[in-house]
């Protein structure tokens, strides 16, 4: 996976950058896709797929959010966001022509650079599509770097379901598998009904030949990780992107430690490998 | 089909991996083939239904349904187990199953697979470890749904 960069200077990091809202996207009930733009002629930084910002819900709080927008569409962000809390709360019901502050990118990204010349495996649960989302835009603007692109997506129930029009879309490009399942669904949902690891058994997989990118809540995380392990995926080529209560997103404050790694500076994505020694620590 | 098909399409069946040959012929011996329209009710919830259906291709769900909703808990496709509960004979299904999709299949009456089994252990043996195997792997992913994974974590229903 690759690297991330230190800014140069503490204050450099610290410092938020306002950003008008441009666009506000209702996906479900809870989910809102946000677009955000520069102010008076401020610069937002490029991005790379997997990378997130700290956003701040002025007078609310700050929180950290994945970019899910396509990495390859400079001078705007795209943030799927959640309404859980306060701050969530905040940021999904800003209006376009709102300004919120934002800092980063931080964070490493997905191993697409390692990822060249083999089959790029997505599994992504719930709102783990979004970070998951730039990676799948970085693979179709290069589609001749990857074999085939497959895409299991696990949602709640299909009301659940984030950018099912894209999903449908990519499902249609050539040397693509596109599955999605849920839940639960009511009787007009006629696609498939469990959850993400029953889809399995449906993907054309060639373990030796694959690098999986996976994201979603961690029990789910863990399932998939099992299911790869028995089709014979190698530890080294299973990444996963992590969650925690990141606060600085550099690494500085610490809030975010997992084992010997802070998720916000070392993460948030690690291959299944260099994570797996803490993965089934209590409490960790 | 002609038999020697049928053994070969038995043999491709996930659940069949690694099945003796002369298992396959017996197998072969008693499936019968079998079409399900689209929207079609295979079984309904009470049923007595005997059959177990190895899925060639289609789509089938799993509902349960009560007066005021239908819930869909799972849906099978081609190289998927329906109705294993019935190779115990235990009385009837716990879910409807609904064709989503028009479903080929290959049938078994249980109750010639029962009075195979009593007969020939060693398929026995293999057709229920396999059948077990289906059992977990529903077992599993019933659990991760309970889990209800993906909802936030301040709407899930948590015991305390």
């Amino acid at each position: 996976m690759s690297e991330s960069k230190l800014p140069e200077s503490a204050s450099a990091v610290m410092r938020t950058t306002p950003a008008r809202v441009a666009k506000v996207d209702r996906n479900t009930h809870d989910t809102f896709t946000l677009t955000v733009e520069p102010v008076d002629g401020e610069q937002l930084p490029p991005f790379g797929p997997g990378q997130f910002s700290m956003l701040y819900a002025f007078g609310v709080g700050e929180l950290p959010i994945s970019i899910s927008g396509d990495p390859h569409e400079p001078g705007r962000l795209v943030y799927t966001i959640r309404s859980v809390g306060p701050a969530t709360q905040k940021l999904v019901s800003c209006r376009p022509g709102d300004v919120i502050g934002v800092r980063g990118p931080f964070g490493n990204q997905w191993p697409l650079q390692e990822a060249r010349g083999k089959d790029v495996l997505i599994v992504a649960g719930g709102i783990g599509l979004a970070p998951l989302r730039p990676a799948i835009h970085h693979v179709l603007r290069n589609r001749d770097d990857f074999v085939r692109l497959l895409i299991l997506y696990g949602a709640r129930s299909p009301q659940d379901m984030l950018f099912k029009k894209e999903l449908a879309e990519w499902g249609r490009l050539p040397d693509t598998q596109v599955l999605s399942t849920v839940d639960y669904g009511g009787v007009s949902w006629r696609g498939y009904v469990g959850v993400v690891t029953t889809l399995f058994r449906y993907l054309r997989m060639h373990a030796k030949h694959t690098t999986a990118m996976v994201c979603g809540p961690e029990i789910m995380m863990r399932f998939v990780v099992r299911e790869l392990e028995m089709r014979g995926m190698g530890h080294d080529e299973i990444f996963i992107s992590m969650e925690r209560n990141m606060k600085c997103g550099v690494g500085f404050c610490g809030h975010c430690q997992f084992g010997p790694d802070f998720i916000c500076k070392d993460g948030p994505i690690f291959s299944y490998e260099q994570i797996r020694p803490w993965l089934d620590k209590y409490e960790l | 089909m002609e038999r020697d098909e049928l053994i070969e399409t038995l043999r491709t069946q996930p659940f069949l991996e690694g099945l003796k040959t002369q298992h396959l012929e017996e197998l072969a011996s008693m499936a019968i083939e079998t079409r399900f329209e689209k929207d079609r009710m295979i079984f309904r919830e009470g049923d007595e239904s005997t059959f177990f259906y190895l899925i060639l291709s289609g789509k089938v769900a799993l509902e349960i349904a009560s007066p005021t909703q239908t819930v869909r808990v799972q849906t099978l496709s081609g190289g998927d187990e329906l109705g294993w509960s019935s190779v115990l004979a235990h009385g009837g299904k716990n879910f409807q199953a609904r064709v989503l999709e028009t479903t080929q299949a290959l049938a078994f009456d249980s109750v010639h697979l029962r009075d195979e089994f009593g007969k020939n252990c060693e398929l026995a043996y293999e057709f229920m470890v396999r059948l077990l195997k289906v059992v977990e792997g529903r077992l599993q992913a019933t659990r991760l749904q309970l889990l209800d994974l993906y909802a936030p974590r301040t709407t899930r229903t948590v015991l305390k």
